[in-house]
């Protein structure tokens, strides 16, 4: 947070605001926000959540990068465990298809009149509050194994460069767009 | 800084009156019920590189549900004291992350309501489709199912725009792996549904 345009709380507020608006505005203009392509995407029947996340992640790849010195990009918080992040994946993926919606776009839904999607916040927030109360034993019993080996996908391959990785992330979502546009999915 | 941000206005302003211009069925880019997924994404890319440039914050959502949490938590503890120790490493407060769920809210009503999309529904098409005008039962899954997301999205430390978006931008191999986990898990519990 040290970015010369934005101290001040109010001012840090109010861009989380616009730039939430904005994320807000897209997914529902996307469709993403709507349950049957959540739920069509897990069918593997609608292909809209995978075009717009992967595209995002294409640009944010190259976009992020640049716009950051290296050495102070985001790496991922408190040492994440191949355990938790397993398990915890997994578990969210059961929810998110219980539900039809994930976090990002169930606010979005909540947005377009979705009141399932309203219903599915208040559950989101129970869910926060079990694993606030469970999560010290949770935590030392269950999430704390199996360690990444490599925090980074470069580092996986034994790469130094990270846009060695980017160009190999590039050519993949390219590959499988391509593929999902020949068989009009 | 400045000129990347007067870029993004720049940009932004130059759509906005671009998009005023009307096809011959009267309809606006901004009435537009559905853009395509990839602009949409690009976009939401580069939403994601001005928030790291900015503030140095990504987009996330589902630590913003749990900060909610926290504050009912503190709401119901009253004057007794019976912090719970998440909440006192993850003190909630109402800051960049919160607002941006809100204003995913607001922008979401935004589209919906220019493009006429906007619709109170509880019931989805394709859930009464397969179970029928199950109000209740639509009520449980969406409860159930949002705190089971939640409770796995904290374990995983993140969700699909955390994870999904933010963290396999910046090429972290745990939200790789996360996201892969997400879509496998969502897969068998949709299958079984429908």
């Amino acid at each position: 947070m040290n970015s010369p345009l934005f101290r001040g709380r109010n001012a840090l507020r109010l861009s989380g605001l616009l730039i939430g608006v904005g994320f807000g505005f897209l997914l529902q203009r996307a469709g993403v926000t709507q349950y049957e392509n959540l739920v069509g995407q897990l069918l593997l029947e609608k292909w809209i959540v995978v075009k717009v996340m992967l595209s995002a992640v294409l640009v944010g790849m190259v976009g992020m990068r640049l716009v950051v010195p290296a050495d102070s990009l985001p790496g991922p918080k408190n040492s994440p465990r191949l355990g938790s992040t397993v398990i915890g994946g997994l578990v969210f993926g059961a929810g998110f298809a219980l539900l039809g919606y994930c976090p990002g776009t169930a606010a979005g839904a909540m947005g377009q009149g979705s009141m399932d999607a309203l219903i599915g916040g208040l559950g989101m927030v129970l869910g926060g509050w079990l694993y606030a109360l469970s999560s010290p034993w949770l935590e030392k019993q269950v999430l704390e194994t199996g360690s990444f080996g490599s925090q980074t996908v470069h580092g996986l391959f034994g790469w130094t460069d990270p846009w060695r990785a980017v160009s190999l992330v590039a050519v993949c979502v390219l590959l499988l767009f391509l593929l999902l546009e020949i068989f009009g999915m | 800084m400045m000129r990347l941000l007067s870029a993004f206005l720049a940009i932004t302003a130059v759509l906005v009156i671009y998009g005023l211009a009307q096809s011959p069925q009267g309809e606006t880019l901004w009435t537009a019920s559905r853009w395509s997924p990839y602009v949409c994404g690009i976009l939401i890319g580069l939403l994601n590189t001005l928030a790291l440039a900015l503030v140095g914050d990504k987009l996330g959502a589902s630590s913003r549900y749990t900060t909610a949490a926290g504050y009912v938590h503190r709401a119901l503890c009253g004057s007794r004291d019976c912090e719970l120790d998440y909440f006192e490493e993850h003190p909630p407060k109402i800051g960049w992350g919160l607002m941006l769920i809100i204003g995913v809210i607001l922008g979401a009503f935004l589209s919906a309501r220019l493009s006429g999309d906007f619709e109170f529904e509880l019931l989805p098409e394709m859930f009464a489709a397969a179970f029928g005008d199950a109000e209740a039962l639509r009520i449980i899954t969406a409860l159930l199912g949002g705190a089971v997301m939640s409770f796995g999205a904290r374990m995983a430390g993140g969700c699909t725009s955390g994870h999904g978006l933010s963290g396999t931008s910046l090429l972290n191999l745990s939200s790789w792996v996360a996201l892969l986990c997400f879509f496998i898990g969502g897969m068998l519990v949709a299958f079984m549904l429908y």
